[in-house]
């Protein structure tokens, strides 16, 4: 008997009350080829034996690439004891600790999150995640709009330095509120935005967004920036690399009003895009218009220390749609080992992975120079992250050093088409000299064919 | 029994007004504290900022809920009370006094329409069932 609890005389009633004919007229908005797949081609079951066996052959057809790809999402050695403490059967749960006499375990260490993340941001106060780094961008620029307290159409200036799966998510999430994006343009020449390019629109803008490093793993001028925002009463969000902030100046010392990001370098795998998680702190001033959980530190009745969930009102299940987000969970397990990442290397580990990355790309980015018809594209200074152009076309290089077991980095050409043949190439301390040598000696010999 | 004052006058909604001069003062009745329970945090209306009758206005929340303010006669406010901003508390321990949320003066015509203290007790002991 399937477990479907209504009988057809609800389903009926159901129906007309949206005004549908049938189940399947529910769906009417999604693209029927988003909804059909065709299932004749998959075979029918085979026993787990058979299938185990299929797997493994065919595991062993993974290549081991050596990765150069940053883009977003970046390889760190993680060490062994972060999965194994986070995968305890007493973390297994992403749900909301609504209970605080049930998840003391879970709380704390949201707090002990908090606070970590905080202090990188040198912000006043986190929440406990949110979904990914895009989406935490488009959560911070809504809450800056809530901020801005005005009727009129708010002015967003966003750089084209920001990741283009952001800028997309943003046009999608914020785009549905009366906002008008206005992309910035960046100096060809440095890689970076201008005080020249932004200025002009300074009139009616309201929220200015900073990446730092920005996608091509460029610095940007962060604290000019946010001191000239603040002149226009322009409100501040950093969008951030959290290791990053190990080693340079975090938005919370730029002034800068909030901060957010990407959280996966901090211990998560790279796995297939995900599951990764946000970030978003803020000043403590602005908490109540902060979306997503806060776990808080209290007293119980007896007068013992405790963590619960706190401002809860200002959350959907409490405020509906007056809610400050539709965000309703966090991303737990990834916050776990995020949380146990960070305390196993400490800030100095932390700063450590940084700088050997930075000081690992400031070697592979003078080498690649030297190879004959590679060039160096922008001058600025960067992080862990340098965009090259290469002399012939940038997917086929890349094609034949992935047939040398190397991923030389990320083709720009569809994103921006300006940047023709140019990749972003990426080094993190999980690269060695000898890496480095081979990603070199391979593109001299393809470059010479 | 929660307190209600023949002096005042009552919207639907829970909210109190007194008329003082030539405007009005607005509070959230004893009944609708006692409902929310202990408030954190308040938010009113700006100063000067024009109303209309059951709009929303401001915003009071407890540990547990969120409740939305409607101002009981269109006007435009005069003065608000930035005691209760960094105490909330006093609209818990003072409903009808120190607890009350802002002044407004009405515009010119206005249509004022409340419930008197007996029309109120009995809505309140109405939605008690």
């Amino acid at each position: 008997m399937p477990f479907i609890p209504h009988t057809e005389d609800d389903v009926k009633a159901m129906l007309a009350a949206s005004h549908a004919a049938t189940i399947e007229d529910l769906f009417a908005e999604i693209p029927k080829e988003l909804r059909e797949v065709d299932l004749s081609t998959i075979p029918s079951g085979i026993s787990e034996m058979e299938l185990s066996r299929l797997m493994h052959d065919r595991a062993k057809k993974n290549n081991s690439l050596s990765c150069f790809i940053g883009a977003g999402a970046y390889e760190h050695h993680i060490p062994g004891a972060v999965w194994d403490i986070a995968t305890r059967g007493e973390w297994m749960t992403a749900y909301t600790p609504y209970q605080p006499e049930a998840s003391q375990g879970s709380l704390q260490l949201m707090y002990e999150y908090q606070t970590m993340m905080a202090s990188l941001m040198g912000l006043e106060v986190s929440n406990a995640s949110l979904y990914d780094g895009a989406s935490a961008l488009a959560e911070a620029i809504l809450m800056a709009m809530r901020l801005c307290q005005t009727k009129n159409t708010l002015t967003i200036l966003l750089p084209q330095t920001i990741h283009p799966h952001y800028r997309a998510v943003v046009h999608a999430i914020v785009g549905q509120h009366d906002a008008n994006i206005i992309e910035i343009s960046y100096d060809k020449k440095t890689g970076r935005i201008t005080l020249q390019n932004l200025a002009p629109l300074a009139e009616n803008a309201s929220i200015l967004v900073i990446p730092q490093p920005n996608f091509f793993g460029i610095l940007e001028e962060a604290e000019e920036l946010t001191a000239w925002a603040k002149q226009k009463n322009i409100m501040v969000i950093g969008v951030v690399n959290p290791l990053a902030m190990a080693l340079l100046k975090p938005p919370g010392e730029w002034g800068a009003d909030i901060a957010c990001g990407e959280g996966q370098p901090l211990g998560i795998p790279l796995s297939c895009g995900g599951p990764y998680y946000g970030f978003l702190c803020c000043q403590e001033k602005y908490i109540r218009q902060m979306p997503g959980r806060i776990v808080g530190r209290t007293v119980d009745t007896q007068g013992k220390k405790g963590f619960v969930l706190t401002l809860q009102a200002r959350e959907q299940h409490i405020r509906r749609a007056k809610a400050t987000s539709n965000i309703c969970t966090n991303q737990g397990l990834m916050v776990t080992a995020s949380t146990i990442f960070m305390s196993i290397l400490g800030p100095q580990g932390l700063r450590k992975v940084a700088e050997t990355s930075h000081q690992g790309a400031l070697t592979l980015h003078q080498m690649l120079t030297q190879v004959p018809g590679v060039e160096s594209v922008f001058t600025a200074p960067f992080f862990h992250e340098f965009v090259i152009r290469l002399p012939q076309s940038a997917e086929s290089v890349l094609k034949k050093l992935a047939q040398k077991h190397i991923q030389g980095g990320f083709s720009l050409n569809s994103t921006y088409p300006e940047l023709r043949e140019c990749i972003s190439v990426c080094v993190t301390e999980t690269k060695t000299e000898q890496d480095m040598e081979m990603y070199v000696k391979d593109l001299r010999k393809i470059l010479s064919c | 029994m929660s307190q209600i004052p023949k002096t005042l006058r009552y919207s639907k909604t829970h909210e109190w007004v007194r008329k003082e001069d030539d405007h009005y003062t607005v509070g959230i009745t004893d009944h609708a504290q006692n409902m929310l329970g202990d408030l954190v945090y308040i938010e009113l209306p700006d100063i000067e900022s024009h109303l209309e009758s059951g709009q929303e206005c401001a915003v009071v929340e407890s540990v547990k809920a969120a409740a939305d303010i409607y101002c009981p006669l269109a006007g435009e406010v005069i003065e608000i009370n930035e005691a209760i901003i960094d105490n909330p508390q006093l609209i818990n321990e003072d409903p009808y006094g120190q607890g009350w949320l802002f002044r407004i003066k009405p515009f010119e015509n206005t249509n004022i329409e409340l419930l008197t203290a007996a029309q109120y007790t009995q809505q309140v002991a109405s939605e008690a069932h």
